[in-house]
């Protein structure tokens, strides 16, 4: 492992210091934001009163479709009590502070967006933002009216001094309010009985820039003179330059550079960037028109005879061996011997593209001492330490600004275009925009792993589940990791906790890992997409083995609510009756049990992940080979939804993510080369793969927030396959769906 | 050179003449709101209005608009205070997410209405083909029904 790829790597605690220590401690008047903010009327890093009463509330994540940038600011206009159409949202860059033993964060709390975590993480700091800056109002107007603190209130807007019959205004009071020091003691946040804007339905805060071309994303970013540059990346994985004739590329008008950059050496994980050249020219055509110019030789790679054919082969093979036991509850093999019927079921899961909507893309400008990045990232920190690592430029000296992302769903935790359009600059001395196209981001992703899982379960006579194995051949995503052990690579891919653990007594996993030279990485809810399936389908076959019904198996074995213990990301607890109560709501909901006809079927899945719960109804037909989605329930316990209007949107989208990526999508690969390219052979579904029978619905818990961008997606496919199983008998054990019903 | 109306302006176009249109209208004309997805008409982020007819501008060569009139998202409300129907109806249903690919999507239903004034289900998924990776087909499809009734009761 070369330095430069240690010090590239997220480094946890930078990730990890997130939500503490606001309360109590406001820092006054700091430039926050970027030219437009006014000093002297901001109170704390987050919140702008302008003079005519308009609002400007900072939003420091991320905004990559998941609705946060219109989450966060409800959080804190709620506590600031003013008008939500008198707020208007400012993007936040990246702050980070260099302290005695290296970075802390600016803000009060992390920024980046991964794991669902963006607004639990925020849910104290916002809030708490909001109350704090209030609270400065009121105490402002204090000082003016000569009363205590306590004699005041406030209306939206207004503090309101009740023992005078005074009103004041928040924009006549800011100034002074920006200047008081925030007192010792933690400022009360409001119940949320009291809530008037979180929990209540509000729309995107950007919706009419959206509609009307004005929003802006990472590709639309214009600097005084920029540059425009692509890269022409190796067909085969892992493949270095080893000569190139640039003579054509350079007689293209505009084109102005061309040149190598090195990928990573040989046998090291796929980090940074791959090995390419690098093509600059005066605008995004010109630049690639010289790509396709330029004739490259390529050195022979030593994946270039990796194919998906042997991946699967091999994957057969080692589940015939003894894998790694990562855990073995009770006595399975007891449990199996005593069992009354035992089945064994494989299933595949397929390595799938991220495929955000917008292609890969990346401003940078290195200079002797300083460099700025304008990107559409997830984790602008990542971007920072990017940057870092290919200019030796200090982090405090990398100034980062996030734009709208045209979509996340893991990609962009991974900044490898920045570290490649920050090569460019600082090789050129230009101001960069590197953009990738269509064709570089299918092929060159960190892509869901694919992997083959096998199924054991035993059953007693009365239909109880006694023993359960996951055994998996995958290729890790875990392999990127600095100091990773072996031993280790099976925790990105199989979660120990997840049900049935604690609730089946005799539980044993079992992990392979079978290298390939794909990249992996995040892609949305990770493991979570891949093992619900198989968990979700399992379920429903040893129901149907054994004679019991598949909705009342799955009440049984999650039982009554109660908290088990959960180590893994979500937890420190699940609560399997919380499961049970989704799953008899979208049962009921899709009328579960019901007369119906030939070829028509309802199948049920669900599933905890990262804090959520999740639950999927399907109703399907299957007639002539063809199948068509009649109906879909899906439904979501997030605790307390703090912004509904974004849940239910994730609701949909995740489901329609989670359907589209079972019914046709699959990355492969042949002599190195991944064979997929763009939409015509990644076929991401369209409109007329869903139904207009699509209810969503949020079933209220408590008053604690969970995550939601990833808690929907993993149960849509099982939801879908066993229903597919009930309208036909076909079990579908191996993703994509693609033509298996023909 | 090229010459053409986009948004109601004259512009011109000096260069390579193979250049796709999406790229005159993005690195050129600094008119953004025309996205890049594909570059191989199969996404349509990249859709503009051709004297009225939506078409996928990453596979129309810019010298395939010769003397034609352009609209993109930005030219599509008729005013700066008035939105398109279609753009209204996006705004009521509150469709996007990230929003990458929206302003192809509004401009394709903008031109499909002109066509299927009353749209079916059937009728919209068989002409609105354009990809959202969000997933947001749930509320286009609410949209484009909201936005026909817009503009029928508009005209009526």
């Amino acid at each position: 492992m070369s330095a430069v790829l240690e010090r590239y790597q997220v480094t946890r605690r930078e990730f990890l210091v997130v939500g503490a220590g606001v309360a109590g401690s406001l820092v006054i008047g700091l430039p926050a934001f970027a030219d437009e903010t006014d000093d002297a009327r901001t109170i704390g890093w987050f919140v702008q009163i302008n003079p005519d009463g308009s609002v400007v509330i900072g939003a420091k994540e991320p905004e990559i479709g998941q609705g946060l940038r219109t989450a966060l600011p409800m959080m804190v206009a709620e506590e600031l009590d003013v008008d939500w159409d008198k707020v208007s949202i400012r993007q936040m860059p990246l702050g980070i502070v260099k302290t005695a033993d290296g970075f802390t964060w600016k803000y009060g709390g992390g920024q980046g967006v991964g794991g669902s975590t963006g607004l639990t993480s925020n849910w104290q700091l916002m809030r708490q933002a909001g109350a704090d800056a209030r609270r400065q109002l009121m105490r402002a107007a204090a000082a003016r009216l000569g009363v205590d603190e306590s004699q005041c209130d406030t209306r939206p807007g207004v503090v309101v001094c009740t023992s005078l019959q005074s009103e004041i205004a928040y924009a006549d009071l800011v100034v002074d309010a920006a200047a008081l020091a925030m007192p010792e003691d933690t400022t009360p946040l409001k119940p949320i009985e009291e809530h008037e804007i979180i929990g209540t339905h509000r729309n995107t805060i950007d919706g009419l820039d959206i509609v009307t071309g004005k929003a802006k994303y990472g590709i639309d970013t214009e600097q005084p003179d920029m540059r425009y540059a692509v890269i022409a990346r190796a067909p085969v994985l892992n493949a270095r330059v080893a000569s190139f004739d640039d003579t054509k590329a350079r007689e293209v008008p505009g084109v102005l550079d061309v040149f190598t950059i090195d990928g990573p050496s040989p046998g090291e994980p796929y980090v940074i960037l791959a090995s390419g050249v690098a093509v600059v020219a005066t605008s995004t055509w010109a630049a690639i028109k010289g790509r396709q110019a330029l004739e490259i030789e390529w050195e022979k790679s030593p994946n270039a005879n990796d194919s998906s054919v042997r991946f699967w082969r091999e994957n057969e093979e080692m589940l015939k061996d003894t894998g790694q036991i990562v855990l073995d509850d009770g006595d399975f093999d007891a449990a199996m011997a005593a069992a009354e019927t035992t089945l064994v079921r494989q299933y595949r899961v397929p390595f799938v593209n991220h495929a955000p909507l917008e292609p890969q893309n990346c401003y940078a400008y290195v200079q002797a001492d300083s460099c700025h990045i304008i990107a559409p990232t997830q984790m602008p920190s990542g971007a920072s330490r990017a940057a870092n690592a290919v200019t030796g430029i200090p982090r405090e000296n990398i100034h980062v600004e996030m734009t709208r992302v045209g979509g996340g769903f893991g990609r962009r935790l991974t900044n490898d275009y920045v570290a490649e359009a920050a090569m460019i600059s600082k090789k050129t001395g230009w101001p960069i925009k590197l953009q990738w196209t269509r064709e570089d981001d299918v092929k060159n992703d960190f892509y869901r792993p694919g992997g083959l899982h096998e199924m054991r379960a035993g059953v007693d006579a009365d239909g109880n589940v006694t023993a359960w194995a996951q055994r998996l051949a995958s290729g890790s995503k875990y392999y990127r990791r600095p100091n990773m052990p072996d031993e280790n690579l099976f925790g990105a891919e199989l979660y120990l906790d997840d049900f049935p653990r604690r609730i089946v007594d005799n539980i044993r996993m079992e992990y392979f890992h079978n290298a390939i030279g794909l990249p992996r990485g995040s892609w949305r809810a990770p493991a979570h997409t891949v093992n619900a399936f198989v968990i979700q389908s399992f379920i429903d076959e040893i129901a149907h083995e054994t004679g019991q019904d598949p909705l009342q198996l799955r009440l049984d074995l999650l039982g009554e609510s109660r908290e088990l213990e959960y180590s893994g990301h979500g937890g420190p607890t699940f609560n399997p009756g919380r499961l049970a109560r989704l799953t008899s709501f979208v049962a009921e909901k899709i009328g579960y049990g019901k007369e119906l006809p030939a070829g028509r079927g309802i199948g049920l899945a669900t599933h905890f992940t990262f804090g959520g719960y999740s639950a999927h109804a399907m109703e399907v037909t299957v007639v002539d080979g063809t199948l068509t989605i009649e109906r879909i329930v899906a439904a979501i316990d997030c605790g307390y939804a703090v912004h509904p209007n974004a849940v239910h949107a994730q609701l949909e989208g995740g489901t329609i993510d989670g359907l589209s990526t079972a019914l046709g999508l699959e990355i492969t690969v042949r002599d190195g080369q991944v064979e997929q390219s763009n939409f015509h052979d990644y076929p991401l579904a369209r409109m007329a793969a869903f139904p207009s029978r699509f209810e969503t619905h949020i079933l209220p818990y408590d008053d604690v927030p969970t995550g939601v961008g990833e808690v929907t997606i993993p149960t849509a496919a099982p939801a879908l396959t066993n229903a597919i199983f009930a309208a036909t008998g076909k079990r579908i054990r191996n993703l994509p769906i693609g033509d298996q019903l023909a | 050179m090229v010459s053409f109306k986009i948004n109601s302006e004259d512009v011109s176009f000096e260069g390579d003449n193979s250049t796709p249109l999406l790229w005159v209208i993005r690195d050129h004309l600094r008119l953004t709101g025309t996205k890049f997805g594909c570059g191989i008409g199969q996404c349509g982020a990249c859709t503009v209005h051709v004297d009225g007819v939506a078409q996928r501008s990453c596979i129309t060569p810019v010298s395939a608009i010769s003397g034609r009139d352009i609209t993109t998202i930005e030219g599509l409300a008729p005013s700066d205070d008035e939105l398109d129907p279609v753009q209204q109806a996006w705004l009521e249903h509150d469709v996007p997410q990230c929003g990458f690919c929206q302003a192809g999507q509004i401009m394709a239903v903008a031109d499909f209405l002109k066509r299927f004034p009353n749209p079916t289900d059937a009728d919209i998924d068989a002409n609105v083909t354009n990809l959202c990776r969000c997933g947001t087909y749930v509320r286009i499809r609410k949209a484009i029904h909201r936005a026909a009734e817009l503009i029928t009761g508009e005209a009526s």
